[in-house]
């Protein structure tokens, strides 16, 4: 197999005869900063399908969502500079595509709800207004009946007194609604692909519940593909149906959300499980995994995740392990995939249990 | 709402008692006799000196004189009369189109050239413009009043001749000049705010959801960066209106215009407290009341701000 079909042969969960609404394929994305070209995003491969749900996992400065305003094409560029690759929106490259087609798409196909709410929706422009101008632009409504529909929007998703609350301005509501109203905006004109980034992160964790509810609720009723981009490990669990887990610009490990909470096929991803604190645990110390990411404008050599890796060898450190099927629908980038899915992998570092001894591993964590 | 206008008015009256008694014991202070300075060098019987300074009560402590002006002020609406018996009301009457013409042509000039220059220079960010407009406005700013009003005539007046160098005898385009004058200092300030705010507000969150809404770049440049970016320039503006009659006194000088501003000058040589206060007074009333209706616009314009 060549490296190319590795890579682009990333299709977790595909089912056979069925088009993908959208396909990224070996996208790589750089930013220009001062301290030298940033590699945010190497090579990024997954599919989506209409109904389902894509998790992209990962901590600050994965890549995450660089992905989400690439797809959107909002990304800031320049500094952001899209090094290669293919968005395929219904086979369509959006990366080549021509700005006024690519504007007609977004928003009204691919739309995106952001994290925080409050500084997204414009604070001098009544919610109603916001809304409805997605009707006015994209549809050429004239302003009444656009109202009327942005009044049905926000009773669709939820907000008591719809009617009454749509002149009010982003400000007068609180986070959750707020976030409410941007996802009315973002499904008004019932788009194909929603992608969500960390749309739960800026709320109380009553108020996430219920906006994840909601979302989910959504997606079913339109049949969208809805891109879930996340930290948060629980948000996922609920509602993904397959996750890729982001580290340094690069999927890690793919899988539907059973396999991968169930048998993770990457140190990296074992990590992140196991730092989810336990009630049952009795120790009592967090379990984070030791070290930082890697800074982007200088990656290690061989796997990115090699320095904060247990069970690290000499072969990580030069040779970048590449994504592969460890199991039916499984892929991971490690080259002891296998061991670590079946859980016989051998440690070649002490695991530290406070996240204190940093990447080496050569320190004892003060007990 | 009422009520916050309503405490506002309220809050011009103590303003007000303070300013103008502030000018009149800075006009009071000013060393000599106004009734020798009236006179020059003409003689001037005792009889009629005696006269005068009891009509105008100056030979009364200064606190007195001030109550008797704010006296005549509130029961008889007087605000007193020129040392030639001229009444100051007449003065402002005759005077107030021209500074008022004045300061509406220079409002006009530095809003449009400061706006137009401000959003041009953010959307064209660090080229040939944006450079252009950084240099010029801190040129303007940096200059003093005088040298651009004499550069100006000189320019525009004598060499080119397109408009007049002094008076109001040609219409509007004796304001011109003088206007571009006044103009100059406020639109560098405007064109530089507009700048850096809309540079803001378009890297801001809002704008880069109207971009994923699918808008066209200028709808979402103008409905949603201009709109935000556009509040404190009105802010500016109006403050810098309020001002102006300030201003109004060099430039007004410069080239000569029979407004409030060359008045005060000369009653400010000749003495003449009475016009003096009631010309500033006139001048600080303004000023309070148009920063009240910047404020109740602001309001207007960001939802965000609660009148208590």
């Amino acid at each position: 197999m060549t490296e190319s079909q590795t890579s682009t042969g990333f299709t977790p969960g595909t089912r056979p005869g069925d088009a993908p609404l959208l396909e990224v394929k070996d996208l790589q994305v750089e930013f220009r900063t001062k301290a030298g070209v940033a590699k945010a995003i190497n090579g990024l491969n997954f599919t989506l399908h209409a109904g389902e749900t894509l998790a992209i996992l990962g901590e600050s400065g994965s890549g995450k969502s660089v992905t989400a305003q690439t797809i959107m094409g909002i990304l800031d560029m320049p500094p952001g500079r899209i090094a290669g690759g293919e968005i395929r929106y219904r086979g369509e490259d959006l990366l080549t595509m021509d700005e006024e087609s690519r504007r007609k798409l977004r928003g009204r196909k691919i739309a995106m709800i952001f994290q925080d709410a409050l500084s997204s929706l414009n604070p001098v422009l009544p919610v109603g207004w916001q809304i409805a101008e997605m009707f006015r632009v994209h549809r050429g409504m004239k302003r009444k009946e656009a109202r009327a529909k942005a009044v049905e929007m926000m009773q669709r998703v939820g907000i008591p007194g719809a009617e009454e609350r749509a002149g009010d301005f982003p400000h007068q509501f609180s986070g959750g609604m707020r976030q409410r109203i941007m996802i009315a905006m973002a499904i008004a004109l019932d788009p194909d692909v929603l992608i969500a980034d960390e749309p739960t992160t800026a709320l109380d964790v009553t108020v996430q519940a219920q906006v994840m509810r909601l979302l989910k609720d959504l997606q079913t009723e339109f049949n969208m593909g809805l891109i879930l981009i996340t930290h948060d490990l629980g948000v996922v669990a609920d509602v993904a149906d397959k996750i890729a887990v982001m580290y340094s610009g690069r999927v890690m490990e793919a899988a539907d959300v059973y396999e991968i909470y169930g048998k993770p096929g990457h140190p990296y991803t074992q990590g992140l499980l196991n730092s989810i604190p336990r009630i049952d645990d009795e120790g009592g110390r967090l379990r984070a995994i030791s070290g930082l990411p890697p800074s982007l404008t200088d990656m290690p050599s061989g796997c990115p995740f090699n320095p904060r890796c247990e069970f690290a060898t000499d072969r990580c450190t030069t040779e970048r392990p590449e994504l592969r099927l460890v199991a039916e629908g499984h892929l991971s980038a490690c080259h002891y995939a296998e061991d670590v899915y079946a859980g016989t992998a051998t440690r070649t570092r002490r695991p530290s249990p406070t996240g204190a001894g940093m990447i080496a591993g050569s320190e004892e964590a003060p007990e | 709402m009422t009520r916050y206008i309503i405490r506002r008015l309220l809050q011009f009256i103590p303003v007000i008692l303070i300013s103008t008694l502030i000018v009149y014991a800075l006009v009071f202070a000013i060393p000599g006799d106004p009734i020798r300075a009236l006179a020059g060098d003409r003689p001037m019987s005792d009889a009629v000196r005696e006269t005068l300074r009891e009509q105008y009560n100056l030979d009364d402590p200064f606190l007195i004189q001030y109550f008797k002006y704010i006296w005549g002020i509130v029961t008889a609406l007087d605000f007193g009369s020129t040392f030639n018996g001229r009444p100051v009301t007449d003065i402002i009457e005759q005077r107030l189109p021209v500074t008022a013409t004045l300061a509406l042509v220079t409002l006009v000039i530095q809003t449009i050239m400061g706006i137009i220059a401000g959003i041009l220079a953010a959307l064209y960010r660090d080229r040939f413009f944006d450079r252009f407009v950084q240099v010029s406005t801190v040129t303007m700013v940096a200059l003093p009043t005088l040298v651009i009003g004499f550069l100006l005539q000189l320019i525009f007046g004598l060499n080119l001749g397109w408009f007049p160098i002094a008076g109001v005898n040609n219409g509007i385009s004796s304001y011109i000049l003088p206007a571009l004058t006044m103009a100059a200092v406020s639109t560098g300030i405007l064109a530089r705010l507009v700048r850096s705010e809309l540079l803001d507000a378009l890297k801001s969150d809002y704008v880069r959801t109207a971009t994923a809404k699918g808008m066209k770049q200028t709808r979402v440049i103008t409905r949603h960066g201009l709109r935000n970016s556009l509040i404190p320039a009105v802010t500016f503006i109006g403050a810098d209106l309020a001002s102006m009659l300030g201003g109004s006194i060099i430039v007004e000088t410069i080239f000569n215009l029979p407004g409030l501003g060359q008045q005060v000058f000369a009653s400010i040589q000749g003495q003449e407290g009475t016009v003096v206060v009631g010309i500033v007074t006139l001048f600080v009333l303004f000023f309070v009341v148009i920063n009240l209706i910047v404020d109740l616009l602001y309001g207007l314009l960001d939802p965000r701000i609660r009148y208590e």
